[in-house]
């Protein structure tokens, strides 16, 4: 399978008055057609400036991103719409995200008519009711007239999952899809969009700053854990969750509660040396985790910025100390 | 000994345009001395305005159709009062003094025009509780016990401190008059792992310590495992199961505490045991008839459809109210299998 989206080195900055913000600083990434990746990291360390840039929503300030092999930056205005409609983003709040004076047929007819995707309002009545029925939102016609506020929340979401389909991306960016849709209802979400991976070969970066979720939905692909505007370890799913390499993956998987009183109170904590979050203003030299990281080695973690390495297990992870015994271990 | 709030057949209703928000429909149940009970559900179940039910901070649109909440302090001046009685001045003494309330948002909660001493003061100050340099040692040491450096906090606007350090100021501060309940909104939403990590500790390291109750809202499960003793869950303005949290999350035999403990991802968990509820959650204002959870139970008969069930014992201090739960965990078994 081909590579549908690529990041090399991407880096993004913001001006704040006359200071500068690294939002995303040097990331590379790669996603293959069809696969799921996962984004995980507290606020603010990068994860949606990431999707934004991916559905071209920001520009990047240094490095570039490529669709289907070709620069997004430089693509000509044929090409360029072909990338705009295979990217798709679904957004955090469904309640804001649709328009409230639209019915569901209007929110989904629009992108059909306005792409020449149908002509004539029998054929897209009948596409909308195709989407609504491949979202789970059946019968269709019990949605097709109503507006946003007659529907919950999933189901809301289910609409603009639709909406996004109508355009026959190849790739969608779902930031906090699910975060603000009831906790009974989500994984039927999830279960949907899995399905439409499947079904349609849809490939998705999925953002999230909960592991669990992000194990759950990305089963067969990959989760990156990001770390004030760099990812710190990438690999496949299960393996990232239960056997976590870099320090922070680590501290961050062993402070999450778990819905099990014996095993969350008997879970061994591992202790950051610090609890204060660095400043994205004054991001600390070398590996921006050293002040907090239980595995500071000194003078290298202090003062050079570890790259993310992989190694032949399929993980990836940007960490001195680590890298230092992979490579011991294999002298040995 | 007796529980330190006892609330029973309560009932808060909202007026809306469109007709009465049940929010809270016919609740009862006892906070034991020292206990931590905690209140799951989801959003628009009810619980937060429970809460603020019991500190009788309901906005205007709500009232207290019916039912009674009593608190009793033990130790020194023991005493029973009675919430709902309580006018004025009295009512500001309760609040606070006997019962604190540590909001979800914890910007919005403090004056963003007072420093962290000032906002210690003002709470001083409207009780009648000790000042000056008494105020200062007091405060001071209950803001290590949250584990903030006082030094750094003390002459700070809150706008200065970050997410979970202001959460952990408000704690602080809803312990300064030795209230004997505490209720806790949702205290680490919107919080990142690490910090809530940090709060979650600060308050199991606070329960040994301190003698309080507390009462913890959210729609975390996890949370919830870990710390609380009891759990009660809430679904459409009514507990529908409580019990110690061993036998809600090992035990429990509400098929809508079941589906809810099926439907969260864990970190350990196979793929295929997870399953989301059909359906979502009910129109307060519109009820379904019965059993507020029969359209979505994938167990309903006409029983449910008709009568709602109330809370019936199934071990002492195991309640449920379930038409079925006698066979409900084995009946969701075979269900999963088709």
């Amino acid at each position: 399978m081909g590579d549908i989206i690529r990041l090399d080195h991407v880096t993004r900055t913001f001006q704040i008055k006359r200071q500068t913000i690294k939002a995303v600083d040097d990331v590379s990434l790669t996603i293959r057609e069809g696969e799921i990746v996962c984004l995980v990291g507290e606020s603010g360390c990068g994860k949606t400036t990431t999707g934004k840039m991916i559905v071209g929503a920001l520009p990047t300030s240094s490095g570039t991103i490529c669709y289907a092999g070709q620069e997004i930056a430089k693509l000509a205005q044929a090409d360029f719409k072909k990338y705009r409609l295979g990217v798709q983003m679904i957004h955090q709040d469904p309640y804001a995200s649709l328009n409230p004076a639209h019915t569901v047929y209007d929110i989904i007819a629009a992108p059909l008519a306005h792409h020449g995707f149908v002509k004539g309002e029998t054929a897209a009545r009948r596409r909308v009711r195709e989407l609504l029925e491949l979202v789970d939102l059946t019968p269709p016609d019990d949605f097709l007239d109503k507006f946003p506020h007659q529907l919950s929340g999933g189901q809301r979401q289910r609409v603009s999952v639709a909406r996004v389909l109508t355009v026959n991306p190849s790739f969608i960016v779902a930031d906090e899809a699910v975060s603000m849709v009831d906790v009974s209802i989500r994984i039927s979400l999830l279960k949907t969009l899995t399905k439409l991976k499947e079904q349609m070969g849809l490939a998705v970066l999925f953002i999230t700053h909960d592991l669990a979720l992000a194990k759950y939905f990305a089963w067969e692909g990959r989760i990156g854990v990001m770390y004030l505007g760099r990812i710190v370890e990438l690999a496949p799913a299960r393996q990232l969750v239960e056997d976590p390499q870099h320090p922070y993956t680590q501290v961050l998987l062993s402070a999450i509660p778990e819905a099990d009183p014996d095993a969350t109170r008997r879970k061994k904590r591992i202790e950051l040396r610090s609890m204060d979050v660095p400043s994205l203003l004054r991001l600390p030299t070398g590996c921006s985790f050293h002040p907090r990281c239980p595995r500071f080695e000194g003078e290298q973690c202090e003062q050079v910025v570890p790259q993310l390495v992989e190694f032949n297990d399929g993980s990836a992870v940007a960490c001195h100390p680590v890298l230092r015994k992979r490579v011991a271990d294999k002298a040995r | 000994m007796q529980p330190t709030l006892s609330v029973k057949n309560l009932s808060i209703e909202y007026r809306a345009r469109r007709g009465r928000v049940q929010a809270i429909r016919n609740v009862s149940f006892d906070v034991q001395r020292g206990e931590a009970l905690a209140l799951i559900g989801e959003s628009g179940s009810g619980k937060t305005t429970l809460g603020l039910g019991v500190v009788r901070l309901l906005p205007s649109a709500a009232s207290i159709r019916e039912g009674s909440i009593v608190y009793r302090r033990s130790g020194n001046g023991q005493s029973e009062i009675d919430v709902l009685g309580l006018k004025s001045d009295p009512l500001r003494q309760f609040r606070w003094k006997e019962c604190a309330m540590v909001f979800q948002s914890a910007l919005n909660a403090l004056n963003p025009v007072l420093r962290i001493s000032e906002q210690f003061a003002d709470t001083a100050r409207a009780h009648g509780y000790v000042r000056g340099a008494a105020l200062e040692e007091r405060s001071q040491n209950l803001l290590k016990l949250v584990r903030l450096d006082p030094e750094r906090v003390w002459k700070s606007f809150p706008h200065e401190l970050s997410g979970g350090m202001r959460q952990r100021v408000l704690i602080a501060l809803s312990l300064l008059l030795e209230p004997q309940l505490i209720i806790l909104d949702e205290p680490t939403t919107a919080l990142d792992i690490l910090t809530q990590r940090n709060i979650m500790d600060v308050l199991k390291e606070l329960r040994t310590k301190l003698d309080f109750s507390l009462i913890f809202i959210s729609h975390d499960l996890s949370l919830a495992a870990e710390l609380a003793d009891r759990v009660a869950t809430v679904y459409a303005g009514k507990i529908v199961e409580s019990a110690d949290v061993q036998t809600i999350f090992k035990a429990q035999t509400h098929p809508y505490t079941i589906g809810l403990i099926n439907a969260v991802p864990t970190l350990k968990g196979a793929k295929e045991d997870l399953t989301s509820i059909p359906g979502s959650p009910p129109d307060l204002i519109d009820l379904p008839t019965g059993c507020k959870f029969h359209p979505r139970c994938p167990l309903t008969e006409s029983r449910c459809v008709e009568q709602e069930p109330e809370l019936e014992d199934v071990t002492s201090g195991h309640q449920v109210a379930c038409w079925n739960w006698r066979t409900a965990r084995e009946s969701l078994k075979a269900f999963e299998v088709k």
